[in-house]
């Protein structure tokens, strides 16, 4: 129902179930957006995208989960916070993009560009093991992962021979790191 | 003065000049950093692409270190740290029952007097500004700078709460008391794509192709940088972007802190200069030379 007469736009009657899902994660209410279009004229990664932000958030109001989980959208996001900075809404875009993230993850949602949740796995065990990242190790394990081993080949050793890169790594502050991560896992279970 | 400092996995390995440079200019200043006992990575946007939770806990985590330890200001210098550390204390400050959670995993609590500061912010302050005009031996007059603040240093502003989130102008203010000239340019707060450096490599070339060209056609000596993703994109990417777009740049990426210590007479030695891959530059080093 749109009411024009008590000045409240409200798209549909309500939120839709995806949308629920994904204010349930973000606190954020998709139906807020009015489609402007700010968001996907400031995106510095829209143009490597398959649906603009502004279609995303559209998808998500209409409940169209298959779609957006579907999409590379959610995935390139960058995380730069422009959208969110200048919506006139004050709709948290970044934090829904996250959202959408979490949700595929946790559906085990074959990825549109598989090679970024298999980052994120990467980095985070290597910071369960290290507690400070080991950027060696890190490359290692993503390229085994993703086996593009060529990829930056020559950019990594000239780091090293600039000892821009640790050989080394530092065990400091894993047993905190481990346990944190351990007991949001297991709240995440609950 | 004295603060916490955390430095964060990137001054450890890939921008060891910019911890170098920040703890030689703090020194000049009177401003003793205390790095927070065994910290642990922020987990950057892996942690919050995975787990609200998580995203919030590993900041919070070294804060509750870092007041065991006695302090309730901390220094952190990479952006994207210091834009997990605010907003993790902004999330839990405004849902209480998210809190509760969060005490609980961190198994800690933290006041409301904790503050998180970019040193950009720091060196902003009036007091320090004047002493810094003080201690600059070299006028660095005739270098042209852009300051590249990147995405992450005011954005969002309700969570960042520093300078202007689409046009910030601290850092020109502090170079200009070097003598530095800053220019106006159109890329000051547009993402270098830094999360997928390791992922989506185009993405970085372009928007980093994006952001030197708008710095070259201003007419820039230099781009000057407060964040060592900003600066890893931008330097060591540099060659790649020239081979491909078939540009040519040369552009030195300098960390402000550098500049600074520069301008206090520090050597190139102590300031690392040497460590970038894109040479700091005859400009640079004619100014340096009769400065």
């Amino acid at each position: 129902m749109i009411k024009i007469a008590n000045e409240t736009v409200q798209l549909a009657s309500g939120l839709s179930d995806f949308g629920k899902t994904v204010k349930s994660i973000s606190r954020v209410d998709v139906n807020l957006c009015f489609q402007c279009a700010k968001c996907a004229s400031g995106c510095p990664v829209s143009y490597a995208m398959d649906y603009t932000p502004t279609q995303l958030i559209h998808a998500i109001q209409l409940g169209l989960i298959h779609l957006v989980l579907n999409s590379k959208t959610f995935w390139l996001c960058a995380s730069c916070q422009t959208c969110t900075t200048r919506c006139p809404q004050d709709v948290d875009l970044a934090k829904v993009m996250d959202a959408v993230k979490i949700i595929a993850q946790r559906n085990k949602v074959k990825a549109k560009i598989p090679a970024i949740p298999i980052f994120y796995r990467s980095f985070l065990s290597n910071l369960a093991f290290f507690g400070r990242v080991y950027e060696l190790g890190l490359v290692v394990t993503f390229k085994l992962l993703t086996r593009n081993f060529t990829k930056d080949i020559g950019l990594g050793l000239r780091m090293i021979r600039k000892g821009k890169l640790r050989i080394l790594p530092s065990f400091k502050g894993a047993l905190a790191a481990r346990m944190i991560l351990s007991k949001v896992k297991a709240k995440e279970k609950q | 003065m004295k603060y916490a400092y955390y430095p964060g996995c990137s001054l450890h390995s890939t921008a060891k000049e910019y911890d170098h440079s920040l703890r030689a200019t703090c020194d000049m200043l009177g401003i003793q950093l205390v790095e927070i006992k065994d910290w642990f990575c922020c987990g950057t946007t892996p942690a919050h692409s995975v787990s609200r939770l998580l995203a919030s806990a590993l900041p919070l985590g070294n804060l509750v270190i870092m007041q065991r330890m006695g302090f309730h200001e901390v220094v952190v210098p990479c952006s994207c740290c210091l834009s997990l550390f605010k907003s993790a204390l902004y999330e839990a400050e405004n849902e209480p029952r998210l809190r509760v959670e969060l005490e609980d995993i961190v198994d800690g609590t933290w006041g409301s007097n904790i503050n998180v500061y970019h040193p950009l912010q720091l060196f902003s302050m009036q007091s320090q500004l004047s002493k810094i005009s003080n201690l600059a031996k070299r006028q660095l007059v005739g270098l042209k700078v852009v300051c590249y603040y990147g995405c992450l240093l005011t954005r969002p502003p309700k969570v960042a709460q520093f300078d202007s989130c689409e046009y910030p102008e601290s850092m020109d203010r502090l170079l200009r008391t070097l003598g530095i000239t800053t220019l106006d340019w159109s890329y000051k707060t547009d993402c270098c794509g830094a999360s997928f450096a390791v992922t989506e490599t185009d993405i970085v070339l372009k928007l980093c192709r994006d952001i030197l060209e708008g710095a070259k056609s201003v007419g820039a000596d230099a781009i000057a940088v407060g964040c060592p993703l900003c600066h890893i994109n931008l330097d060591t990417r540099q060659e790649e972007i020239e081979k491909i777009y078939g540009t040519h740049y040369e552009l030195p990426i300098l960390y402000f802190t550098q500049l600074m210590g520069i301008s206090f007479g520090l050597s190139s030695k102590k300031l690392l200069l040497g460590k970038h891959f894109v040479r700091a530059g005859r400009k640079l080093e004619e100014v340096m030379q009769h400065a």
